[in-house]
């Protein structure tokens, strides 16, 4: 059923997950002279989610020509095979071990997989419905725009004909496009604040379509014994309940990591994002495993993620050389503050002697709410690094990498946001 | 379900049942097993589109010694003796057990006062190897709780099993055994003439020598349509709970129980057969008998309360929430009654403990009704049924096994051989996706369908009541 080959027992790099970023990783590696180079995707196709995107645009940073999500990913895996990359399908990563040891699901049943070192770039998703425990009765119709995207472009099925849409990131017009593509005709889109998340200007679209927003709105209650008819929403506004009929509910974006692999193993994550615990160089808490793509930063577009694959290649290519070895001590950096939803790397690997490799050379960091202000990185009283920011959440907010020093190591950094 | 032929359909409506039971709930498997292994010949009536729609749907999976239920009570016997049965048949049945044990905790001086009534309560039906802990006892068993618990009871043969295995078993070995099942079929009312009962349904008219009435949330309805009236009022009473995900499994080993108490309901924090932990049930009582919406504030405090009794729950995140309704009534005790003129039993109230009694229940029923008409005589060969899938984790999973054909829900690990032999299964195939979900566990982790729902509706295509998605016919599409 499957022509894709069987993973090895052995390999130099196995790269988790087949999507943009670990397609990449895997065609730099092979292109720098890796020997063995293996990813391990559970679809039956590599490409990660621009699979089922069928829209554009995706390609400009690698091609430098627009295409669809299908025909992007068709792309990759092409140039990843043409280097030598063996992919393959069906097979799921099950458990992380030490001694970078993997277990392996196949069709065939279940091996095991050693490589000298291992990339997780497993990816996003949304926060489906159960997290974020919303009200009501749980019948058919409700799910992530993932979910739907796969099930328009890949199955050409719909699960309703006009549901409302949760949320307003980029994510969420996304769903709204989709939509239309399959004869969908959403009610109206729902964001509880004053403002939509994506970039102002991205409403115009809704308006084109005639679907209009409502502000300040939330979901209060689903209806529905079998199949969803109607929902409750309440507004700051006006305080009463307004029933909308619809026969769906598509719950878009907030983004979370695909970090499970590592919540069930010894790699350590943060569990407020679920975002696994990297250094600069993309290591995780055991260094011969790296993260990259959109695992480590929810979220960022495939062309970015496509980068970070390439750059964390050419480190996990530095460490098979021995030169990330003299970065074994870290100091790990927390943050202060309530308003911040997360910042990577968390930890910060100093070298025990002068060294001009360069990692990730700034901190990235995501809001939970509008700030403005100054953040600030801190030991102690001192202040390392600052900058004055105003942002809005899912927006990518960056902080140059603090310069440490040796006896720095172990040391407490504390991120701090100063209003004003 | 594969639907019955018309033909087939017209065969049942003629055919004398020596039984027919109304509710394909845990109790009404169970009793469909009992009756056909003894010999009689069933039907089952559900008018759910799949067997376990009603109160069966949602529970906490816990199989009871009875050490808390009222001594002396019909409850109290029917757990004790289907405790003995399921542990001594589930080997050969392949029931997944895990060896939990439970333990009642006292957060408060006067919770702990009450440790000693529980204690004399377990003595009283006959659950003596029940144990007082002190704190420090308890905490070297379960580290991870807060530390402000003061004293508890250990309860070491309380366990957890799987909540929809289980019922399913029972089901497929009476089937196996020749009994019916007839889904989306609802009794609207019927006639006893002396001898026989003719049940009206939507489905057209069956006859039976007696009825049994398991119809859960609504027993008291099916009485008063059938014998007139009713001895109890069910009073829904639905509970909600909160599943986290895997990495709390390894939180905690024991069952942790709340001392019960006149004025608040504590909550209970369970690990499941599955791999996650369940924090819940609520207790609300409610006039709607179908309607197991839950509720965002409800379940705020059922995870402020978790994480109060176990802080690290903080940090896992919840993969799922949902709500079971118990058909409580004014009584107690559970509502038991042989009109033995009328060739009727009616199985009332089996509220909280019906997945661990339905054993019980049964055996109870069957002696009863065979006091006063003739045995029948028992089969040549009892058929056990072949070995399903399994969906407890502490079992071998499919997608550790050859020839799978690759996972399909990431999640739970479900293959795609699963899910095919759960569609084309002869005996008992679901009829809805929450069917589905039952049978194999699709779409029930953390993703709640995010990666697999579209190839799902794929997969399922044709052989649900109500289809997940439909084509998208040319026209409509510019994608
Ligand atoms: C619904 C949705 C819509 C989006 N739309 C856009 C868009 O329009 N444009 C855009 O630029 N970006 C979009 N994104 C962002 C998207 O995350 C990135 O475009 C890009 O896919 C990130 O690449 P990645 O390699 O980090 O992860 P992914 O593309 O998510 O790839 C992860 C891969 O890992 C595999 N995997 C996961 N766990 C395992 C395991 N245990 N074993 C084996 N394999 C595993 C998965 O099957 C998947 O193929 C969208 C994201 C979502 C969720
Ligand atoms: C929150 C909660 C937690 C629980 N925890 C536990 C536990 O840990 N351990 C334990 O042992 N027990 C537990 N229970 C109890 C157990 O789930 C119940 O006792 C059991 O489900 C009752 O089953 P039943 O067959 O009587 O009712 P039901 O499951 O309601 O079955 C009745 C069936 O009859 C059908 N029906 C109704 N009317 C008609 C009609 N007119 N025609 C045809 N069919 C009809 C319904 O569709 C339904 O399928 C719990 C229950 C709840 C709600």
């Amino acid at each position: 059923m499957d022509k894709s080959p069987q993973p090895p027992s052995e390999c130099d790099v196995a790269i988790i997950g087949g999507g943009p970023s670990g397609l990449a990783a895997a065609t730099e590696l092979k292109k720098l002279g890796v020997n063995s180079v293996v990813i391990l995707e559970r679809e039956a196709e590599a490409g990660g989610i621009p699979r089922h995107c069928a829209h554009s645009p995706f390609g400009m940073r690698e091609f430098k020509r627009v295409y669809n999500g299908a025909n992007y990913t068709l792309k990759l895996s092409q140039r990843a095979m043409d280097q030598g990359v063996v992919i393959c399908l069906n097979t799921s990563v099950i458990a992380l071990h030490k001694h970078t040891q993997l277990t392996l699901s196949t069709p065939h049943g279940v091996q095991t997989l050693h490589a000298k070192k291992v990339i997780i770039c497993t990816g996003i998703r949304e926060t489906p419905r159960a997290k974020r425990l919303v009200s009501g009765q749980r019948p058919l119709g409700i799910m992530t725009t993932g979910a739907l995207q796969s099930m328009i472009s890949l199955k050409h099925k719909r699960p309703f004909k006009q549901p409302i849409i949760i949320g307003t990131e980029l994510v969420s017009f996304s769903a709204l496009l989709s939509c239309r593509s399959a004869g969908i005709r959403p009610i109206a889109m729902l964001e509880k604040n004053a403002r939509i998340t994506a970039k102002y200007g991205t409403q115009i679209l809704a308006k084109v379509l005639g679907i209009p927003i409502y502000y300040e709105s939330e979901l209060s209650n689903i209806i529905g014994k079998h199949h969803v008819n109607a929902v409750d929403i309440v507004s700051k506004k006006s305080s009463f309940k307004n029933r909308l009929q619809c026969d769906g509910v598509i719950f878009t974006g907030q983004f979370i990591a695909e970090s499970s692999l590592l919540s069930m193993s010894h790699l350590k994550i943060d569990p407020h994002s679920a975002n696994p615990i990297i250094d600069q160089f993309g290591r995780c808490s055991d260094s011969d495993y790296f993260a990259t793509g959109n695992m480590t930063h929810p979220v960022e577009t495939a062309g970015y993620c496509w980068s970070n694959g390439i750059k964390t290649a050419q480190l996990v290519y530095a460490s098979l050389k021995g030169r990330l070895d003299c970065y074994q001590q870290h100091a790990r950096i927390t943050s202060a503050s309530a308003d911040i939803k997360y910042i990577i790397p968390q930890t910060i690997a100093i070298s025990s002697k002068k060294n001009e490799l360069a990692g990730i050379n700034a901190l990235q960091i995501r809001v939970n709410k509008a700030l403005k202000g100054r953040l600030s990185i801190r030991s102690g009283e001192k202040i390392l690094v600052q900058k004055n920011i105003n942002t809005l959440p899912e927006r990518r907010v960056e902080l140059a990498l603090p310069e440490l020093v040796k006896n720095d190591a172990n040391a407490s950094l504390q991120l701090y946001f100063e209003s004003g | 379900m594969i639907p019955t032929s018309n033909h087939q359909q017209n065969k049942q409506n003629a055919h004398c049942f020596d039984i027919i039971i109304i509710g394909a709930g845990l109790v009404g498997c169970a009793m469909a097993r009992k009756f056909t292994l003894a010999g009689a010949s069933v039907l089952t009536l559900e008018k759910g589109a799949d067997i376990l729609d009603g109160a069966s749907k949602g529970n906490s999976a816990i199989l009871h010694t009875g050490f808390d239920a009222p001594p002396d009570s019909i409850e109290q016997s029917c757990i004790a003796d289907s405790y003995q049965e399921f542990i001594s048949l589930r080997k050969k049945l392949h029931l997944p057990l895990m060896k939990t044990g439970a333990l009642v905790l006292a957060w408060t001086d006067d919770e702990a006062e009450r440790l000693d009534g529980i204690i004399k309560k377990a003595y009283r039906n006959q659950v003596q190897d029940v144990e007082l802990l002190n704190a420090t006892r308890i905490l070297n068993k379960e580290p991870q709780l807060a530390n402000h618990v003061k004293a508890g009871v250990y309860v070491p043969r309380e366990y957890v099993i799987d909540p929809w295995t289980t019922p399913y078993v029972y089901m497929r070995q009476a089937l196996v055994n020749g009994a019916k099942l007839n889904c989306s079929c609802e009794v609207l009312n019927g006639e006893f003439n002396g001898e026989q009962w003719q049940l009206k349904t939507n489905q057209g008219e069956f006859k039976a020598r007696t009825v049994i009435n398991c119809a859960g949330l609504y027993g008291d309805v099916i009485d008063q349509h059938l014998i007139g009236s009713s001895t109890f009022q069910i009073r829904p009473r639905k509970g909600q709970f909160l599943v986290y995900d895997t990495p709390a499994h390894r939180l905690i080993h024991s069952i942790i129980l709340p001392v019960p108490n006149e004025i608040t309901k504590g909550v209970v924090i369970c690990r499941t057969a599955f791999g996650k932990l369940l924090v819940g049930p609520t207790a609300e009582e409610q006039d709607d008998r179908d309607d197991a919406s839950v509720d965002s504030e409800t379940l705020q405090s059922l995870r402020k309360k978790g994480e109060e009794l176990l802080p690290a729950l903080a940090d896992v995140p919840i993969n799922a929430t949902y709500a079971g309704i118990r058909p409580a009534t004014e009584f107690k005790d559970y509502v038991i009654n042989h009109h033995q003129d009328k060739h009727y039993i009616s199985v009332g109230g089996i509220r909280s403990t019906g997945l661990t009694a339905a054993l019980g229940i049964a055996n109870y029923v069957f002696k009863k009704h065979t006091d006063d008409t003739q045995a029948y005589s028992t089969p040549e060969k009892i058929i056990y049924p072949d070995k399903l899938h399994q969906i407890a984790e502490n079992e071998t999973r499919d997608w550790q096994m050859r020839g799978n054909k690759g996972i399909v829900c990431h999640c739970e690990r479900v293959t795609e051989r699963e899910i095919e032999t759960a569609l084309h299964d002869p005996h008992l195939a679901p009829a809805s996706l929450d069917g589905l979900k039952r049978r194999t566990r699709v779409t029930m982790g953390r993703c709640q369908g995010f990666y697999c729902s579209a190839k799902l509706s794929e997969m399922t295509e044709g052989y649900f009541q109500q289809a997940i998605a439909e084509n998208i016919k040319q026209e409509n599409y510019n994608g």
